[in-house]
């Protein structure tokens, strides 16, 4: 008993200088932010003083940030991270799949080839960004690629289009939010009706019922969140970004899936085929749902690199591009050159909720499993 | 039973630790409101300056010469200094002027450094209370007579005079190529109006009328539009916050401006502004509004000849008008050396700084008695401009108006490029105007 406890007392000893770096330097530097946030800091001229005048404002900044006159590029820089975060990890799953399984038939000089696919990884974001700004210049790169084929040369702006898709008005924000999430409920309705088990199903109805009234009756009722209307929606010229992060992203999650898959058991592809399972269906069937904890965690990664995605569209469209704006940009921006910290603080912790949205369900993801 | 509340534990203790800042910044809360300093002037002393002297700016690559020469003025008046050249490289600034935040907010400011003169010092700093405040200086320089009144106006607010400036240049210029011109049949125009009859004609042609590069081009650009439009009185008027943004006059800026951009390339946004000077040069365009820089890169890394090669007018229906730019320098309150760092600032001001420092930077000097002979064909014409003209103040350029709206004006003109609506644009100004302290 003795032993048990001067064994605590060490290993609390031995904790205790981490726990101050971490609580201090993360943490409370965390805090720091939250508090700077809800301050108003740098409203006025004079942030930088000495001793700047700071007061309290509450969620004042944050109300700015969603609802206030000159935020409307913050808001369409949540658009662009959204659909950004979207297509990086669709693009990036699928041809990191794709190469895991072309490399897992076993073709000669795999090593290469798997060198070769996760080189870019190697890059930093400021090459792979100059490269692809070059590659993506108007007039050269990839536009002209069709004059080899002895084609016309493409005229699309892939990082400075004003061409917008899938446009919605802020203010029916909560609306199309409610609609994606009717979707979402339905799909899990159907998929527990075909699975004939009960599990979540009251629940998926009484949310599907409350997401459709919403959206059909009582968002007309409630007064609109912005004063005026205002379009947001998917820039096209955040393709060429996220091309490029592809590009990078795509060896990471090759090399995920392929050990993956060479985990599998021999045994389950052998078996699979002696049922009449082609390569095709194998893929589909059997080593995708056994991948799903691999898709998962690379998910997370993608995730808040997306979140956190500065660099890349700094060296390929430059900080003043509102088309490609990322708020980690606007945050710097707002912060560091507009002086104006209390606003940059608010959207930092805008950006790390979001980030937490994806991290916390997989931690406690993670933790359930190991101790179950 | 033991582990959970070792746990619990820690997690008590990172709670208080996150908590720890908070408290801190409750301490840090003025009481009461502080009352008004007078500024802090600089002392002049008889000292013989020595020791290290750190001279921060983001002059390095080509604009590097210019600088090392002026060093070479400084280092031959007194040697005894040890010069330390701390450049951070990119262009305008951007990286210099955040590294010079973190060094100014840690307690270790330079012992000067490089800023455009106006209201992004002034914004910045000078309401931080961290400058102080030149005016002996400029007064035993005998520089209140020197330099021309207009410009001690924008270098200065009511408080005092806050840098020196080392150069000049102008952003009001229409660049072009006589030779094109003249196979065009068309003329430089003298007005907004004008141009806009013009430039359906080069269009026709296959000519783009204007070329355009980047964002901070656009706003480059609508400073020559407003002060064309608005006249120098009521553009001096617009920045002293005497009339509104809402004010009839200013959306007819923003309309003008809808209609010029209608005759700029599409693919502005992908180019540097060297690509759209190439532009004219190749004869893909007719025109190009930049700052004067753009006359060094048509002469030096293009080769041309000025008055033949390339031509020049004021920017239309801004004759008679010249909108400035300066680099300067200012003293941070707390530097290590301030009397070496008085004798750097002398030697910006001076006739022989003046001139060893522009003919290679392809500015002017802000004295009215530089020797001319030292300069190029263009830069005396723009220093003659510069005698005779109206000087009025740049925003793209940080004169006009503090960082924070410079920050915001770019997010209100990518929106009016996606939106094209005037009336809203000027709105938006107005918000702006008012959040950054910028309206009476």
């Amino acid at each position: 008993m003795i032993d048990r406890r001067k064994n605590t007392f060490i290993s609390v000893l031995i904790l205790i200088p981490s726990i101050l770096l971490v609580g201090l330097f993360i943490y409370g530097f965390i805090g720091n932010t939250i508090v700077v946030s809800l301050s108003d800091w740098g409203h006025r001229l004079g942030g930088l003083a000495f001793d700047p005048e700071k007061n309290f404002a509450g969620l004042e900044n944050y109300r700015q940030l969603f609802s206030g006159f000159v935020h409307g590029r913050f808001r369409q820089d949540l658009v662009n991270a959204v659909f950004y975060s979207i297509l990086l990890m669709a693009g990036t799953l699928f041809f990191g799949f794709l190469f895991a399984v072309l490399l897992d038939r076993k073709v000669r000089a795999e090593g290469f080839f798997r060198t070769l696919f996760l080189y870019p990884m190697a890059l930093s974001f400021i090459v792979t960004g100059t490269i692809w700004r070059w590659l993506f210049a108007p007039s050269g790169g990839v536009n002209i690629i069709p004059t080899f084929f002895g084609g016309t040369a493409g005229t699309f702006l892939w990082i400075s289009s004003r061409a917008t898709i899938l446009q919605f008005n802020w203010q029916d924000l909560f609306q199309v939010l409610s609609i994606i999430l009717a979707f979402v409920f339905l799909t899990l309705l159907i998929r527990s009706l075909r699975t004939g088990s009960p599990k979540g199903r009251t629940f998926s109805i009484v949310m599907l019922l409350i997401t459709l009234l919403y959206a059909s009756v009582i968002h007309r009722l409630l007064p609109p969140i912005l004063p005026f209307e205002e379009m947001h929606g998917f820039n096209l010229a955040t393709l060429g970004i996220c091309i490029a992060s592809i590009w990078q992203y795509s060896g990471y999650a090759m090399a995920l899936y392929l050990a993956g898959l060479r985990a599998l058991p021999e045994s389950i592809r052998e078996s699979a085929q002696l049922d009449g399972a082609n390569e095709f269906i194998y893929y589909m069937r059997i080593a995708i749902p056994n991948l799903k904890p691999i898709t998962l965690s690379a998910v997370i990664v993608l995730a808040h690199i997306s979140l956190k995605m500065f660099d890349l569209i700094y060296a390929m469209a430059g900080a003043d591009n509102a088309n490609t704006g990322h708020p980690s940009i606007n945050m710097y921006l707002t912060t560091f050159r507009a002086n104006n910290f209390a606003s940059g603080a608010a959207m930092a912790v805008v950006l790390f909720l979001l980030a937490a949205l994806f991290i916390i369900p997989y931690l406690i993801h993670t933790h359930r499993e190991r101790r179950g | 039973m033991n582990k959970l509340r070792n746990v619990s534990f820690v997690l008590v203790l990172i709670l208080l630790l996150s908590v720890l800042p908070i408290f801190a910044e409750g301490q840090q809360e003025p009481v009461g409101p502080a009352a008004p300093k007078a500024a802090e002037q600089v002392v002049l002393t008889n000292n013989i300056p020595k020791g290290d002297l750190e001279i921060f700016s983001w002059w390095a690559g080509d604009e590097g010469p210019a600088l090392a020469a002026l060093i070479r003025v400084f280092e031959a008046k007194y040697p005894r200094v040890n010069v330390i050249n701390a450049t951070v490289t990119g262009g305008s600034g951007v990286n210099a002027k955040a590294v010079l935040k973190t060094r100014m907010l840690g307690g270790d400011p330079p012992e000067s450094f490089q800023v455009h003169a106006g209201q992004e010092l002034i914004g910045t700093w000078v309401t931080a209370e961290r400058m102080l405040d030149l005016t002996p200086l400029f007064e035993r320089e005998g520089w209140m007579d020197v330099f021309p009144e207009d410009l001690l106006k924008l270098l200065g607010t009511d408080a005092g005079i806050w840098s020196v400036p080392v150069n000049i240049h102008r952003s009001n210029v229409l660049w072009y190529v006589p030779k094109h011109l003249k196979d065009w049949g068309v003329e430089a125009p003298s007005s907004w109006a004008e141009f806009l009859v013009i430039a359906p004609k080069i269009q026709a042609k296959g000519v783009v009328p204007l070329s355009l590069a980047t964002t901070w081009t656009v706003n480059h650009l609508w400073e020559s539009v407003a002060l064309g439009v608005l006249g120098d009185d009521a553009y001096e008027a617009l920045w002293a916050g005497d009339i509104p943004w809402t004010d009839a006059r200013v959306v007819e800026v923003w309309e003008t401006f809808d209609k010029v951009l209608e005759y700029t390339n599409n693919d502005a946004a992908s180019l540097s502004w060297q690509q759209a000077t190439d532009m004219v040069v190749n004869g893909q365009a007719a025109f190009n509004i930049m700052g004067d820089w753009a006359a060094g890169y048509m002469s030096t890394t293009l080769g041309l000849e000025p008055g033949s090669g390339y031509g020049w007018a004021a920017s239309p229906g801004t004759d008679g008008s010249f909108i400035f730019l300066a680099d300067s320098f200012g003293l941070p309150k707390g530097c290590e050396n301030p009397d070496a760092a008085i004798a750097w600032l002398t030697v910006c001001g001076s006739k022989e700084g003046a001139d060893a420092f522009n003919p290679l930077k392809g500015s002017i000097s802000a004295r009215k008695d530089s020797d001319m002979s030292l300069y190029n064909v263009y830069s005396k014409s723009a220093a003659q401009d510069f005698q005779q003209n109206r000087i009025v103040g740049s925003l793209a350029h940080g004169v006009v108006a503090n960082e924070g709206f410079m920050n915001d004006f770019s997010t209100v003109m990518e929106m009016f490029l996606s939106s094209r609506n005037a009336q809203q644009a000027a709105n938006a100004c107005q918000a702006i105007a008012i959040q950054n302290g910028m309206t009476r």
